[in-house]
């Protein structure tokens, strides 16, 4: 790989600037004649106070690259940087302390736990870090994404868009470096989609939550400030805020190949 | 995060009781135990020191040794004379002199004695004079007063119909007698007596009757006020003969209470909930690792969301720590209801003990939740550990499998050296001869553990072969369920085999006692067949108390007898140990054929004022050859310098003769009161239903006699030791539900786990009764899985054990029949298993189940 060459140096110098970034990172999963390369050398950076929305087909890598990104997964080569930090370098502790500070998350099928009630659930980062909720930023929080009513109700007994919401609010709660949303729409009709997106869109206006979304839904990638565009584990195209039909027509050019 | 893990339990209830389930027999059982034996000794406590109740001082009768060996040692009396000069003395205020005896018998109406279920049959002289003294207060009637009068307990006096008035047959020394009934008594204080009957005569009739005629057993004192115990002692001291002592009443109380000693009854039940825990353990093990693999996404989301490993280590270890307590709580409570089923278990199987009040004590609560909680925190270490491997990245994948730990790669390796190790130390502990016997069990006892590790940890391995084999008529029968239910068995093999090692491991102990007992009845009957040469054999009705030597002199010259021979039964105290003692008249061979070594067939004969026979074993260990003497003591601290005549081999299954064997003429001159274990009979023409009734017409005058066959008696002298034996199946099946839970548990949670797939195959047009199938055959080849590694451990353990006691006449013989049974029990273990998991699937709805995840 090319990218092992760059000067170590360089890397150092340009990774504080972004809260995210990520140098020609590659993965590979398996070995021998069934490796499978799902991503072929990705180099980005992600803008502070941003939505940043990757999009791509169905075995794109765009899923891979939040993983990686998100320190779910390491690359097979390549450095990711979180909030400065090389990941590479980190123990399991090093990350586990790395996630309650800097990362958020909301998940397709939201990943509620069923047992705690909504407040409950968006409270958990603070529980398990061991921390104490600011009052206010709690009841922001639950009146922004609109719980406030249903703040001791269990996930059964919300609706999916509600349940979305909580896990919106669960991810904003620690106020993270960045916040990943996996297909956060994917598992919900398009209204109430088009709410939780709604929701992300505004926490990064008010709130300068940068986001990284991955996304393979045309109207959820409109919301972004950028737009990733990946296609067989490279980035092939790299937009600023377009409306959906303009993201559709890009679809539909990578396509076309 | 603490509130976590509790909610978890909180919002998975069923799963949490499952689990807590696998402890709950178990505690109940350490608390059950602890319940009905403290009742047990509060009961034995309430008798012993209600009989001293009001004394101060108490003369008793002492034997030079106690026997432990078999056959008991009766304390001897001492001269009335004692009470006299006692009441002489200025500092007592009052004595009273009484006689017992537990060998008196109560017949009832139909003729039969009382069936006391090993308990003594007691009887003593009671003086309505001194009724400070009189541990008995009478319910009914008046004492009993002149020589035909007695009064009976109320408890056998309402089991058998009998009421003031009545008269009633009794059999103490000599032939029994009759007597009226003058009043009806009970024990104060003691809520049941268990078996145990009492009759109460006044003192000159008992000493009659008991053949203690000028004697007493026990001389119950009160000082003077202000007089000290030890003072009082001190002067009684000097009045004692040789066979008394005097002791102050505390001190009498507690050396009453060891002849009731039940601390080994304690044990062998804390073995039997030890065992249930183990097998406990396992399911917990095994039910939290279903569990945990179920609630990877969970943990997954949790270590996203910023929770450390540990964090999730202790989340499952605090969940295990409250499933514990609980199932620690519910066991101790459930323990009250258990130890009043022990009891009932115990008196169905002829062991009945009396009942004082039941006794909750501390130490039930403390050890119970202590254990119960310590072995569910132990068995949640692995899950625990395995559920802190759980990947962040399962929280957004679907299906992810645990990553395997670091060591996995040497899991077989691991697998296959425990095993190894555990049958050298099983080996070792059993064969290995030079080892001492502490360290030897100790190995056995650590070597047994591991081995079921052992096989457990290997039995993963084997599921797939023996699915195929056990699940090929699932197969034929069942048709696609069946073929299903196998697939689905062996789909997780360590799972499947983790459930089924619960189930091995109760397996395992009931074939090694189905095998070791059949050693031993095999062995002993082996040795009658070889011994017993007489038409028929007179005992006891228990067969084992012995009976008054009077039924055999009784018989001696009767028409239609030809020969009778007695084997009197005792105890002796020579070579350094107390041991059993016989004595046998010359005409011994007319009823046993004895293979002598030395001395030849004459040696009854030669027996005389002086001389014993033992066996060739006894001889060989202390160098004694003919000619040899030894110095043998009788109870009574009499002793006597005997010499060796013989030396006859004895059979593997034992003989009727003790360690040493002397004349009757010796015999009955030392030992006051004698007994025979048996009298052997010949009739001139052998074995008939007419010789039979003419014996039985004999000895009709002795209700405790009992004339039968060699193919009787067989079956009587074994039937305490087969009770035992069910017992002891009785109490390991606490063990086999304890893993029958394990097996619901594993199928409950399976089917959690594949509602999308039971949707699936109900929605392509699997009948409910298919479905139901289906769960059922998986449950029974699971079952026949344990079933078969129980067998093959247990049969393995059997052959080094029969193989370790061959020198002490265990023969290795295989009940095959029984194993069968076995099986067949397996089988049922796995239907009844299946009928709550085959219910729920049957009813899960289509629909819902294919959209469940």
């Amino acid at each position: 790989m090319e990218a092992a060459a760059v000067p170590a140096a360089d890397v150092a110098e340009r990774a504080p600037s972004a809260v995210v970034a990520a140098q020609d990172i590659t993965r590979r999963y398996g070995e021998g004649d069934t490796a499978v390369d799902a991503l072929r050398g990705v180099s980005l950076e992600v803008e502070q106070g941003k939505l940043t929305a990757v999009m791509g087909p169905s075995g794109s890598g765009k899923s891979t690259l939040m993983h990686i990104l998100a320190a779910l997964d390491r690359p097979t080569t390549g450095s990711v940087w979180i909030a400065g930090t090389k990941l590479g370098d980190l123990n399991d502790t090093e990350i586990t302390k790395l996630r309650r500070k800097h990362i958020g998350f909301v998940f397709q099928f939201f990943n509620l736990l069923p047992m705690l009630t909504a407040e409950e659930n968006v409270l958990l980062p603070l529980t398990i870090a061991g921390e104490k909720p600011e009052p206010a930023w709690r009841e922001e929080l639950l009146k922004k994404v609109g719980l406030d009513d249903r703040r001791t109700h269990r996930p059964a007994e919300l609706s999916g868009g509600q349940q979305q919401r909580v896990a919106v609010a669960r991810a904003l709660i620690s106020r993270p470096t960045v916040v990943f949303a996996d297909e956060p729409t994917g598992n919900l009709d398009s209204t109430t989609g088009a709410e939780i997106l709604e929701l992300l869109r505004s926490s990064v206006e008010e709130l300068h939550q940068t986001t990284v979304m991955v996304t393979h839904d045309p109207r959820a990638a409109a919301i972004a400030d950028r737009i990733l565009f990946l296609a067989d584990g490279c980035i092939v195209r790299d937009m600023p805020r377009s409306d959906p039909s303009a993201v559709i027509a890009v679809v539909d050019e990578l396509a076309a190949g | 995060m603490l509130t976590v893990a509790l909610k978890g339990i909180a919002g998975r209830k069923v799963r949490a009781l499952l689990t807590a389930i696998a402890i709950v027999l178990g505690v109940a059982m350490i608390s059950g135990t602890y319940i009905l034996t403290d009742t047990i000794n509060n009961g034995f406590n309430t008798i012993v020191t209600n009989s001293y109740k009001n004394a101060d001082v108490v003369i008793s009768g002492e034997a030079a040794f106690k026997n432990t060996n078999g056959n008991g040692v009766e304390t001897p009396t001492f001269p009335q004379n004692v009470l006299t000069k006692v009441r002489a003395l200025p500092d007592v205020e009052a004595a009273a002199g009484a006689v017992q005896s537990d060998n008196v018998k109560l017949i009832g109406k139909n003729g039969k004695v009382v069936d006391t279920g090993g308990a003594p049959s007691l009887g003593f002289s009671v003086d309505p004079r001194y009724q400070e003294f009189n541990p008995t207060q009478l319910t009914e009637g008046s004492w009993p007063k002149g020589s035909d009068q007695v009064a009976i307990d109320k408890a056998t006096a309402a089991n058998k119909g009998f009421a003031v008035g009545d008269p009633i047959r009794i059999q103490a020394v000599g032939p029994q007698r009759t007597f009226r009934i003058s009043g009806i008594a009970e024990l104060s204080g003691v809520g049941s007596i268990g078996g145990a009957t009492f009759a109460l005569f006044d003192l000159p009739t008992a000493q009659k009757f008991f053949a203690k005629q000028g004697q007493l057993d026990i001389i119950r004192i009160q000082s003077k006020p202000g007089v000290s115990t030890e003072k009082l002692i001190s002067q009684i001291q000097p009045l004692l003969p040789p066979t008394a002592v005097v002791r102050d009443a505390n001190a009498q109380v507690k050396e009453d209470k060891k002849q009731f000693d039940i601390a080994f009854l304690q044990y062998i039940l804390l073995a039997f909930a030890g065992i249930a825990l183990f097998v406990g353990a396992f399911v917990i093990a095994n039910t939290l690792s279903i569990t945990i693999a179920q609630r990877m996404r969970e943990f997954a989301t949790l270590r996203t969301l910023g929770a450390s490993r540990r964090q999730v280590l202790w989340s499952v270890v605090i969940e295990a720590f409250v499933i514990g307590v609980v199932g620690s709580v519910i066991g101790l409570f459930l323990g009250l209801a258990l130890a009043k089923g022990l009891n009932k278990l115990f008196v169905t199987f002829g062991i009945d003990l009396p009942q004082g009040q039941t006794v909750f004590a501390t130490r039930t609560v403390i050890v119970s939740l202590l254990v119960g909680t310590i072995v569910t925190l132990v068995a949640s270490i692995r899950p625990a550990r395995r559920a802190t491997r759980v990947p962040p990245i399962a929280a957004v994948r679907e299906g992810s499998v645990l990553p395997v730990s670091r060591f996995a790669k040497y899991g077989p390796v691991t697998a296959f050296v425990v095993l190894a190790i555990a049958v050298v130390m099983v080996s070792l502990g059993t064969l290995g001869s030079g080892i001492a016997t502490g360290p030897r069990l100790l190995l056995l006892g650590f070597g047994v553990i591991l081995l079921f590790f052992g096989v457990s940890m290997n039995a993963s391995r084997v599921v797939r072969p023996l699915a195929a084999v056990l699940g090929a008529p699932a197969r034929s029968i069942g048709g696609a369920p069946g073929i299903l239910a196998r697939d689905n068995a062996t789909r997780n093999p360590s799972r499947t085999a983790s459930t089924a090692s619960a189930l091995m491991i109760g397996l395992a102990l009931v074939t090694f006692v189905a095998i070791f007992s059949a050693g031993i009845f095999k062995s002993f009957e082996d040795a009658v067949d070889e011994l017993f040469i007489a038409d028929y054999a007179i005992t006891a009705t228990n067969t084992f108390t012995g009976i008054d030597v009077a039924v055999g002199k009784s018989l001696v010259g009767q028409p239609g007898v030809s020969d009778v021979t007695p084997i009197r039964q005792g105890s002796g105290h020579f070579l350094g140990s107390d041991r059993d003692i016989s004595g046998v008249q010359s005409n011994i061979a007319t009823g046993v054929k004895i293979d002598w070594r030395t001395g030849g067939p004459s040696v009854p004969s030669k027996l005389g004022k002086d001389g014993f026979f033992t066996n060739t074993d006894l001889a060989k260990k202390h160098h004694l050859k003919v000619g040899s003497t030894v110095s043998l003591e009788f109870p009574s601290g009499q002793k006597r310098t005997v010499r060796l005549v013989g030396t006859y081999k004895e059979p593997n299954g034992g003989s009727p003769f003790g360690d040493a064997t002397i004349s009757t003429q010796l015999f009955d001159k030392e030992i006051p009161r004698p007994k025979d274990l048996m009298v052997l009979v010949n009739t001139p023409d052998g074995v008939s239903d007419g010789n039979t009734t003419t014996l039985e017409d004999d000895v009709a005058s002795f209700a405790d006699a009992k004339v039968q066959t060699r193919d009787e008696f067989k079956t009587n002298f074994l039937a305490p030791v087969k009770k035992i034996i069910n017992l002891l199946y009785a109490l390991l099946a606490l063990a086999v539900i304890v893993s029958l839970v394990g097996i619901i548990n594993t199928l409950v949670l399976t089917i959690f786990e594949r509602t999308r797939e039971l949707g699936m195959l109900r929605a392509v047009g699997m009948t409910r009764r298919q479905v139901r199938m289906m769960i059922r055959y998986e449950s029974i080849v699971t079952a026949l899985m344990g079933a078969t590694l129980g067998l093959i451990v247990g049969v393995f353990l059997a052959a080094l054990v029969a193989q370790a006691l061959s020198g002490e006449g265990i023969v290795f013989t295989i009940p095959w029949l029984q194993l069968v049974y076995f099986i067949i029990a397996a089988i049922i273990v796995g239907v009844l298993a299946a009928v709550i998991p085959a219910r729920r699937a049957a009813r899960l709805n289509v629909l819902e189940a294919l959209q469940y995840e």
